[in-house]
């Protein structure tokens, strides 16, 4: 029995860690290995998601809620940090952006070289 | 030959990652900045939703620097776009008269729905970013559900604008009233209300109906075939 | 509690491998909104509401819906 509560309280530790471990790690394999312009494009979404993962489980406190005082003079003692929440705000509506100026230079590309496979792209010359 | 070399680059970062992520204790507090925030906030700036107040007033100059970027990408967009050749067009088939009056029903109340979310930024979960993308959405389901209706171009890019511009006249403003740029001059009133928080409400009321008119331009740029 | 947040987390790497193995772009973009619909989740339970209405309308439902545009005036099928 000490080896389930072993992994229990492991897990109770680090397990958004290693979710959004995963997530970059698999984002980053996308970009590095796939041949379609629009699957690295995939790729660099999910990689933006796993990002906004990590720094929101960093400014959460044990037993904490959120930093909204609904009710007048609600205990301010276990509030979560509220200046991660703010950054990651910023980063989702920037990575929608950056998603859509992405594709719309692939549509561009598909238009002038008739394919989105990266290897034929670089061996054309014009 | 690439795929090993990616390979090898992902076991080194992957290492690193890890190495460096077990030293972080989990439900630790390990800022002080978050603490004075939260309990400073209601009374520096007068909103009850502590995330909303270091959005708007505390960071203030930071959002202004994002409503950039996207304005940029908007605009990279329709440059990017209209530029391109003539496609052939492709025959639609007219939606139902079930898809055509439900889409046509649904788009109003999720308009009033979107404008509430910003509205109450300052109280309750919510703020100008999220409304925004609420009302985009309720454009996507037009173009998705009446295929042959466009919104007007015009009237989009002249509200995305006045909503940028009002963004910089509130802050130039407080720079007249007060000390420094983005100064928040308006009363603050007490909290928990929907008059209060000085300038918060109306910088989110500006923001919400710029992104929500750029989102939706986007998809249009998008769609438009020839 | 903590088997639920194990679950989650681990349907949405089953998605994210889902997104990078599939050949069809449109059924890679639809593993792309349910690892981002997982994330809202995540984000609830992480006592943040305005990052998960914010992740919700923009990564779940606008991302998706750009991305089948590009894909249907370009190819659907990676070669």
């Amino acid at each position: 029995m000490k080896k389930v509560d072993d992994v229990i309280s492991f897990l109770n530790s680090y397990i958004y860690y290693i979710g959004a471990f995963g997530l970059i790690l698999i984002g980053l394999y996308i970009i590095l290995v796939k041949r379609n312009l629009i699957k690295v494009i995939v790729g660099l979404g999910i990689l933006d998601t796993g990002v906004n993962l990590f720094l929101i489980s960093i400014g959460y406190i044990t037993k904490g809620t959120a930093p909204i005082f609904s009710r007048p003079g609600l205990d301010s003692e276990h509030m979560v940090d509220p200046v991660p929440q703010a950054l990651v705000l910023t980063a989702i509506v920037i990575g929608v952006a950056v998603l859509a100026l992405a594709l719309s230079l692939a549509i561009r590309l598909y238009q002038h070289y008739g394919t989105l496979n990266l290897r034929k792209i670089r061996e054309q010359k014009w | 030959m690439r795929k090993i070399v990616s390979i090898i680059l992902l076991g080194i970062v992957a290492s690193g990652i890890s190495l460096s992520l077990a030293k972080i204790p989990f439900g630790v507090p390990k800022t002080k900045v978050g603490t004075h925030y939260i309990n400073e906030g209601i009374k520096e700036t007068g909103a009850t939703n502590i995330v909303t107040s270091v959005v708007v007033s505390y960071r203030g100059f930071d959002t202004l620097g994002e409503v950039t970027v996207l304005f940029i990408a908007a605009i990279g967009l329709g440059a990017v776009l209209t530029a391109s050749g003539r496609e052939k067009m492709r025959k639609t088939e007219p939606a139902s008269l079930v898809l055509y009056t439900g889409c046509r029903l649904l788009l109003p109340l999720i308009l009033i729905f979107g404008i509430y979310v910003f509205i109450h930024g300052h109280l309750t979960p919510g703020g100008g970013f999220q409304g925004g993308a609420i009302i985009a959405s309720g454009f996507l389901l037009i173009y998705l559900g009446c295929r042959e209706r466009r919104i007007n171009q015009k009237a989009s890019k002249l509200i995305e604008s006045l909503g940028g511009l009002a963004f910089v006249v509130i802050g130039l403003l407080g720079l007249v009233f007060g000390e420094y740029f983005l100064f928040n001059f308006l009363p603050k009133g007490t909290p928990n209300t929907l008059f209060s928080a000085g300038i918060i409400p109306v910088i989110y009321i500006a923001v919400g109906f710029k992104v929500g008119s750029e989102l939706a331009g986007i998809i249009d740029n998008l769609i438009e075939e020839s | 509690m903590i088997f639920i947040v194990s679950f989650l987390v681990v349907l949405m790497l089953v998605g994210a491998a889902a997104a990078s193995v599939f050949k069809d772009l449109i059924s890679a973009v639809i593993a792309a909104a349910l690892v981002s619909l997982v994330a809202t989740i995540l984000f609830y339970f992480l006592q943040a509401p305005d990052v998960a209405m914010a992740e919700a309308a923009i990564g779940a439902a606008l991302t998706a819906a750009i991305f089948i545009i590009a894909i249907r005036r370009t190819k659907r099928y990676e070669e």
